[in-house]
């Protein structure tokens, strides 16, 4: 596709099954103070992560505000600049692409942004948003534009009529779905997903998250997914990576790993989700950090976790924690974790001791579920709640500065291709 | 002080100011009233050029002394009304308290003018929002910000006063408290802003904490440390708190009972475990189905909520949930139910299908 330079290392990745290969990458901020902006440090925000997203699968990238995991995102499509390190998509370096060759692969990964009111301009209607990445890469024109268009909005689960609305005038779940049907005009490979449900309230989070689902299963999609809720990215993701101070520590199949985290921040991490179940609740017990977030400016020598880490402090502070810093091994299977007491980690069980997947949960009833049986003449399906959603979509424009109503829902899936 | 008194700065010894009250004290002190806070019929309504927006419709709980009561439901279901009402801070105009009564300690709060009001407010009734950067004021210290209110409602003096602020902050857990009062909002990490917010709600012993999502812009490990902290200094000053939260995992963890609110209106309130484990309205369901959960295995599709919630201009005299719920029948179209008890306890839903009559049985 771009230059003849990379047939190999292309050939060697896709035998690995990898899409993208990441090799020690470094994102770092130059800090700038006084009146002759002389820099006076820099701001780590990435600093020396190595792993491969998998063609196919969902690998979800969580960690807490400032980890370092939105800018590792960025930097795997290339909108931010490496300062070292190497990104290969599908065999292809992304940073010695030139402009236009950087241009031709941007249609192979796209993102979708966290903020969905404030990542669709609110001056062009849905129509023109989607058109913009298809006139760009000169795909299709006129009416096989407009056609393609109209598929898009489908395929998310939106009415084609809405075409010449503006984003305002739908709901946050609707335009997210019309940011991902903006990235899926250009029929990517990859997708960043950034914090895609995070301003979405609980019953909207839903129908995105398993829109996404059925996008990766129906058009082959790889996602790198990122997110500060570890029970979203348990849901979505085929393996999770964690990040912590600019550093991925722990990556594995979420079953895994959930169960038994190799790394202590990991387990940090889990002990502080709650679970929506009074039970399961009163058996959490919270491992405590102590102390902030060390500044990625000037991240601790050694293990960057050592100084708020509770297995340190149990071990009796061994020394290579603060002189060695532990890179990813693997400890069983597909996990690996970057501690250098993975071992003792795994073995206790801190920290996730209110996770308990043996149990069946669910909100409805059975009682209910057969209650509607009689008088459907049978197994409720999704295609009954099609029909709620489409006339909800379908309504009158409301009044009023309020949007558009519904969030097309899951039962818009129903019309996608593969659903049908 | 009553509705009827003239509103006093209660005059205390600074010793006596500083002294932390014991449960024991709590629990037999200032009891005015069977219940801390009973609200019944509550309407507040927003007069828009649209119409009139039923924000709150006619809503009914009340809260015991020391007791955690959650107010759960997706964003525009009028949790945060309910709280801001009950402050008397709903914007006006365009939002309006219609009608109800607030019943606080014995005292009927709508009833109160302003500075009586505001004297209950800080005083007897503290509050932690979302947001801690917005809530304080950037160009004002720390230790100002919080001697503000004791110096106010406690009539302390600036030495008394100061003395309580490091006191709280200390107990709040902000490490070299009495270095820290001169530092101003910025110098401070969300997490320990979110502390600060705490102490000024702390800062006169209140009855009553409102708070209104008071971990959402936080990271989950400083979420669990502020939870912890609101918990056992409720426990510790028998202070009653009520917990508006979107997160059921939040209000499972925390609360005592919990009032599902759904359309401005409360459609089902329980103690969490008969809410979490026998729900018994399908915005509940719904709610909780459409959750991913740490403790389930790797999950294919949720199960998700259709639709959107009404709106909320002359919404019409039927179930509210109804064109979202997969088992209504036409009784559902036709009126809207009342909230009714479910069993012997004070779990209540409102829904016809689930009545002791009705087609669910579970």
């Amino acid at each position: 596709m771009t230059t003849a330079t990379v047939e190999p290392g292309r050939t060697e990745a896709s035998a690995r099954g990898n899409l993208i290969e990441v090799e020690d990458l470094k994102v770092h901020f130059p800090i700038r103070a006084g009146i002759f902006q002389t820099e006076v440090g820099t701001v780590k925000a990435v600093d020396g992560v190595t792993f491969e997203v998998r063609r196919g699968e969902t690998l979800g990238l969580v960690g807490e505000s400032g980890c370092g995991k939105s800018t590792t995102g960025r930097a795997l499509i290339r909108l931010r600049e490496p300062t070292a390190g190497k990104v290969t998509f599908d065999g292809i370096e992304l940073n010695k692409l030139k402009t236009n060759e950087l241009r031709r692969m941007r249609r192979r990964m796209q993102i979708i942004f966290q903020d969905p009111y404030g990542s669709l301009d609110p001056r062009m209607t849905v129509g023109s948003i989607i058109a913009e990445p298809i006139e760009t890469h000169h795909l299709a024109q006129g009416a096989a534009r407009r056609e393609r268009i109209a598929d898009l909005l489908r395929i998310v689960g939106l009415d084609p009529k809405y075409v010449s609305r503006y984003p305002h005038e739908f709901s946050g779940g609707q335009r997210q779905r019309i940011g991902v049907a903006r990235a899926l005009a250009v029929e990517p490979e990859f997708i960043v997903c950034d914090e895609p449900i995070s301003a979405l309230d609980v019953s909207i989070q839903a129908q995105v998250l398993n829109l996404l689902t059925d996008l990766r299963e129906q058009l082959g999609l790889t996602y790198l997914f990122i997110a500060h809720d570890l029970s979203v990215v348990k849901h979505i993701s085929d393996r999770v990576a964690v990040m912590y101070l600019g550093k991925i520590v722990e990556i594995g199949p979420p079953d895994t790993m959930y169960a038994a985290p190799g790394h202590p921040y990991t387990r940090a991490l889990l002990s502080a989700v709650p679970v929506p179940d009074p039970v399961a609740e009163r058996k959490r017990r919270r491992v405590i950090l102590t102390g902030d977030v060390p500044s990625p400016v000037n991240p601790p020598p050694g293990c960057r976790f050592h100084t708020r880490c509770w297995l340190y402090e149990r071990l009796g502070q061994p020394e290579q924690c603060r002189t060695v810093d532990p890179e990813l091994r693997t400890i069983g299977g597909d996990h690996t974790a970057a501690c250098h007491f993975a071992e003792q980690s795994v073995a206790s069980d801190v920290g996730v001791g209110h996770i308990d997947t043996t149990l069946v949960r669910h909100g409805t009833p059975d009682a209910a579920l057969a209650s509607i049986r009689p008088q459907d003449g049978g197994v409720q399906s999704e295609a009954t709640t099609v029909d709620v959603a489409e006339t909800v979509i379908g309504g009158p424009p409301t009044q009023g500065d309020r949007t558009l109503d519904s969030d097309g829902s899951d039962g818009t899936d129903g019309r996608t291709p593969a659903a049908s | 002080m009553t509705g009827t008194d003239t509103p006093t700065i209660i005059e205390v010894s600074p010793d006596d100011a500083r002294r932390v009250q014991t449960p024991a004290d709590a629990a037999s002190q200032g009891r005015k009233a069977d219940k801390l806070l009973k609200v019944s019929g509550l309407s507040t309504h927003f007069f828009t050029p649209d119409g009139v927006v039923q924000a709150v419709d006619d809503v009914s709980f009340d809260l015991g002394y020391g007791e955690t009561l959650g107010l759960v439901g997706e964003s525009g279901c009028g949790k945060s009304v309910t709280a801001l009402s009950i402050a008397r801070l709903v914007p006006n105009p365009p939002g309006r308290i219609v009608s109800g009564e607030i019943v606080f300690d014995g005292i009927d709060i709508l009833k109160l003018d302003s500075d009586e009001m505001r004297h209950l407010r800080g005083k007897e009734i503290g509050f932690i929002f979302q947001d801690p950067l917005t809530s304080l004021n950037p160009t004002l210290t720390i230790g100002y910000q919080i001697a503000e209110s004791i110096r106010q409602h406690m009539g302390l003096s600036q030495k008394a006063a100061a003395d309580r602020v490091t006191e709280l902050l200390s107990k709040v857990g902000i490490p070299r408290a009495r270095d820290r009062l001169k530092d101003y909002p910025h110098q401070f990490s969300g997490g320990m802003r979110q502390r600060v917010m705490i102490a000024i709600a702390l800062s006169c012993d209140p009855k009553l904490i409102l708070a209104d999502e008071p971990t959402t812009a936080l990271d989950v490990t400083i979420q669990a440390q502020i939870l912890e902290l609101i918990q056992r200094l409720s426990d510790e000053f028998h202070t009653a708190v009520l917990l508006i939260t979107h997160d059921l995992g939040i209000a499972a963890g925390m609360c005592d009972r919990v009032n599902v609110m759904y359309a401005g209106r409360i459609v089902e309130t329980g103690t969490v475990d008969e809410l979490f484990e026998k729900p018994q309205m399908p915005y509940a369901w719904g709610l909780l189905d459409s959750l991913p959960r740490l403790d389930d295995v790797r999950g294919d599709r949720l199960r998700t909520i259709e639709g959107l919630p009404p709106l909320l201009i002359s919404p019409p005299d039927a179930c509210r949930f109804e064109p979202r719920c997969r088992f209504s029948r036409d009784i559902c179209r036709q009126d809207e139910p009342e909230l009714t008890a479910r069993g012997e306890t004070r779990h209540q839903a409102r829904c016809w299908a689930t009545q002791p009559d009705g087609w669910i049985r579970s």
